[in-house]
């Protein structure tokens, strides 16, 4: 019948292709995929610990499509987004990115993410959970257009020591000049191509957005520019051990958005998670301003804090107790540095004991040939982001 | 013969207490007027080769605390979730609802570019109100102006939870429990076709519109539900919705209960306003010092027992409670699988719940007729055929379309149900679906066309009304079925009530069933066994 060739084939179930999947898909040696927001991102290619130490040793390439991509532009575009986030936006200029988290008018943290300032009343919202409702809400009565890209926009994380030499390789002249959150329009094989230094590892790094037309281009350039610099592709898990030596958080693994819980007091605001740093209260109204006022005043009940803990087993998903007797909080991520040669981990921490720290343990879980062993590890909170290296915002960065 | 109870009605809420009784070591007789038992969770093969389900026709409400315990999956019970469904518009598209949550967001978004934020919104609400609801099902609601130490602690317990939601998820719950489902829906979505396809649970088996107060609540008594700890997901019931009875009616057996059916109740022996046994329309007189009653309220007070034995502000309330059938059902025997002119061969969508329909508006017309006397000239169905998940329901290669009717009247306005307006009524259902699956008529090889008052003769629903009376804010909880007697006791002492008339109301649940066990236990000094699943 040819009429029904032209009915509509219902949408695809789970996970779907990116767009650079026909190229990471033959990398894929161990089949590794996961969900992310619909599309099949890799979590190991081959071994994880090579995938980590490329990030920390050469470059390295991680497909970033999958994560949210919103465009708000127009007349009203600075005030929507002053509006959205707890950080005055007025103080980021056109052509640089900052870091942003904004929040309910309780002052709970709704996401975080990295805002895009491209010109005046051009801003890109990028983040890992969707967010279109919450920007109606927000842009409700503003002279301003909303549009989500997310499929529109393809996204490649370059990180490492050798990723600015890579970019060079590639021919993006100029690429050196670029200081940390900056952003610059480039052309690769005449395909037009977004470039930020921007990052989730901690380290030197780049971000580079296209067409999800050019990604193939693009990523066999970047491939082949890359071959002599020890470009590796990597998955989410290398990337993972990264982003907590660099001290970034995760939402629903290090913090639960005030959207998405179904619990009462799951929620939790900028102080508890210790972003104090990016809300600006001398700023006009915002979303939880007012709540946010108020919970400056106040001691937390809680901190997500970071752990030091002795020897060399992560403590996932472990228990904080105080005086090895109290339970007083639980980790949300863990993990055995191998630059920093150091035991860390995330922990939402009761107040008081998040303040002085002292007499802190995890209680560790090993399973040794299907035993269960309980290990009681000390443990002392230290300031988060512990892999600080020069080069991540030396400019120009060296090639290696 | 005396009996330690009896319970008047096989139907699923009956054979819960009747299989509780039992387990507790009571000698429990079960009487039925049908020569089957089952009641509204009946599977019969009424043309040789397909089971219908002949009434309720999907589980999810079924307590799994009640699966456990009464051991139903070692006799024979199996709940097999289905996964999707789809509502078809009139210009050829449709909205595939999908349990796979990524294929969900990009139809919603295929829609409205808001619509898979909104969606979760909404359905985050939902789950909040189903996580606040679930804990109160198996429990006797108590009684506000009781002063008793259980009530109390009860009262405490709800108020708990009530201020545990916290200030703005507190008023999304009176928001809930008072709104029309349209509007509910329109805080959160905006494509009519989402909307409509989500409001067929506010309005099933309700004699309200969706615009009308109340609704929003009937969708959270549908969403409350699970399959394995899914909630709000639904499941088939293999071999139909009698074998949740047949499971609970061996169950009973098999703990030395006796089921005598074929011959209905004829009256409540009463002596001194205290029970005292049973007479059945056949002569047969059986008598215990417990009579427990599956019948709805009305029923079991207007009909079988003498109004002298009862205060009259009890009769008052009882006949003031309000049922007001409103659904129909057809059960056909299908030659083969309609093909649906907008859907691909061999979509998934068509083993769910299916709707053809444009938006709210449709339902509040089709609701218009029904207070107008007539059933519906475009009727809201919910169109399932199980025979693509179920391989016992049907020959192979052929299929079993169950079609939940929305609205017929329980009276029609000019004149009686009888085999020519249930034909005409049958018409204009298939019509319905035959202008969205073309071949669906031929394929007719039997059917069975029910109204609110086949539905009344046959299973005993006074009205036909699905849930043994309507679920609004004033028939639920300490209102259920009667102010001052809504914790399954009745004024006549020893006779007591099981049935969806009771807290916490209808679907193919069987709390009321095992609440009303529970007390009638408490009375005799007894504990409810809930095993495990306590």
């Amino acid at each position: 019948m040819s009429a029904a060739k032209n009915l509509r084939q219902p949408m695809a179930m789970g996970v779907v292709p990116g767009p650079f999947h026909d190229r990471i898909a033959p990398l894929n040696h161990r089949q590794g995929w996961m969900n992310w927001m619909g599309i099949a991102a890799p979590t190991v290619l081959d071994t994880v610990e090579f995938e980590y130490f490329a990030i920390r040793n050469q470059a390295t390439v991680f497909d970033i499509s999958p994560m949210m991509k919103y465009r708000i532009s127009g007349p009203d575009a600075e005030t929507v987004v002053n509006r959205l986030v707890t950080r005055d936006i007025r103080k980021v200029g056109p052509g640089r990115v900052t870091y942003a988290i904004w929040c309910d008018e309780d002052g709970n943290v709704v996401d975080d993410g990295t805002i895009f300032r491209f010109a005046d009343g051009t801003f890109r919202l990028c983040c890992q959970e969707p967010q279109m409702a919450w920007l109606m809400d927000v842009a409700h009565g503003f002279d301003v257009s909303l549009a989500d890209e997310s499929a529109d926009v393809a996204g490649l994380a370059v990180q490492g020591p050798t990723s600015c030499a890579v970019l060079k390789d590639m021919g993006l002249a100029g690429v050196e000049a670029m200081k940390p959150f900056d952003i610059r329009e480039f052309r690769v094989k005449s395909k037009p191509v977004t470039v930020s230094r921007t990052g989730f590892t901690g380290d030197l790094g780049y971000e580079l957005w296209m067409a999800p037309d050019d990604a193939l281009t693009i990523w066999d350039h970047l491939m082949a520019a890359g071959h002599l610099r020890g470009v590796k592709v990597i998955g989410y898990e290398a990337l993972e051990m990264a982003r907590i030596e660099a001290g970034f958080l995760l939402p629903r693994v290090d913090f639960v958005s005030s959207q998405t819980h179904l619990r009462p007091g799951r929620a939790r605001n900028p102080y508890e998670l210790g972003l104090d740093r990016l809300v600006h209260l001398d700023k006009p109204h915002f979303n939880g301003r007012r709540a946010l006022q108020r919970l400056s005043q106040t001691r937390p009940a809680r901190k997500l804090v970071t752990l030091e803990i002795s020897r060399d087993k992560p403590a996932h998903h472990a228990y904080v107790y105080h005086r090895g007797k109290k339970e007083v909080g639980f980790v949300t991520s863990a993990l055995w540095s191998p630059t920093l040669k150091r035991n860390i981990a995330y922990a939402w921490v009761d107040a008081p004991y998040c303040f002085d720290g002292k007499d802190l343990s995890v209680e560790i879980y090993l399973q040794r040939e299907l035993v269960w062993q309980r290990r009681m590890a000390r443990a002392q909170i230290v300031d988060r982001g512990l892999f600080a290296n020069p080069r991540r915002t030396a400019t120009p960065p060296s090639d290696y | 013969m005396k009996y330690d109870a009896i319970v008047v009605g096989a139907g699923h809420n009956g054979l819960t207490s009747a299989a509780f009784l039992a387990r507790a070591g009571l000698k429990v007789l079960v009487v039925e007027k049908n020569d089957y038992v089952g009641g509204a969770a009946v599977s019969r093969e009424l043309t040789p080769g397909w089971t219908y389900s002949n009434c309720s026709y999907v589980c999810s409400l079924l307590r799994p605390e009640i699966i456990r315990a009464l051991e139903l999956p070692r006799y024979g019970l199996q709940v097999i979730p289905y996964e999707s469904g789809a509502t078809f518009s009139s210009g050829g598209d449709y909205f595939n609802y999908s349990a796979d949550h990524d294929q969900l967001r990009r139809e919603l978004m295929r829609l409205d570019p808001a619509e898979a934020d909104n969606y979760d919104r909404f359905a985050r609400a939902v789950m909040k109100q189903c996580r606040f609801i679930k804990p109160l099902l198996l429990r006797t609601a108590p009684d506000p102006a009781s002063l008793r130490p259980r009530d109390l602690a009860e009262l405490l317990y709800i108020g708990k939870r009530f201020h545990g939601l916290g200030e703005r998820d507190m008023a999304e719950t009176v928001r809930f429990w008072t709104m029309s489902i349209a509007e509910y829906l329109d805080q959160y979505l905006t494509n009519d076709l989402v909307k409509a396809h989500i409001a067929g649970a506010g309005i099933i088996g309700t004699g309200l519109g969706p615009y009308s107060p109340g609704t929003a609540y009937v969708l959270l008594h549908h969403y409350m539900g699970e399959v394995d700890g899914a909630i709000g997901a639904w499941g088939f019931a293999r071999g139909g919705m009698g074998a949740i009875t047949r499971a609970m009616a061996d169950s009973f057996r098999a703990s030395g209960g006796e089921i005598r059916a074929g011959s209905g109740l004829d009256r409540f022996l009463v002596t001194n306003g205290r029970v005292t046994g049973v007479a059945l329309e056949n002569g047969d007189e059986f008598h215990a010092d417990t009579v427990i009653s599956g019948m709805d309220v009305r029923r079991t007070f207007t009909e079988h027992a003498d109004e002298a034995d009862l205060p009259a502000d009890f009769v008052r309330g009882v006949k003031r409670y309000r049922f007001r059938g409103s659904s129909g059902k057809l059960n056909i025997a299908l030659d083969g699988m309609p093909d649906f002119t907008a859907a691909p061969k061999g979509a998934r969508f068509l083993r769910g719940d299916l709707h053809f329909l444009d938006g709210m508006e449709e339902i509040e017309r089709a609701y218009d007729d029904w207070k107008e006397g007539r059933w519906s000239a475009s009727p809201y169905v919910d169109f399932l055929i199980p025979t693509q998940i179920d391989p016992t329901m049907a020959p192979p290669g052929k299929h079993y379309a169950t079609i939940f009717v929305q609205y017929a009247p329980y009276e029609l306005a000019d004149g009686p149900w009888d085999d020519a307006r249930r034909e005409a009524f049958a018409r204009t259902v298939i019509d319905k679906v035959t202008r969205h699956a073309p071949n669906f008529a031929d394929l007719i090889v039997h059917k069975e066309v029910r109204s609110p008052a086949d539905i009344e003769r046959e299973v005993g629903l006074s009205e036909g009304n699905i849930f043994q009376g309507e679920l609004t804010f004033d028939q639920l909880l300490f209102n259920r079925p009667v102010p001052g007697y809504a914790q399954y006791r009745s004024p006549i002492k020893g006779l007591y009530m099981c049935g969806s008339s009771t807290h916490p109301g209808g679907g193919v649940m069987g709390a009321p069933g095992a609440n009303a066990a529970r007390e009638v236990l408490r009375d005799l000094g007894r504990k409810i066994d809930l095993g495990a699943a306590a």
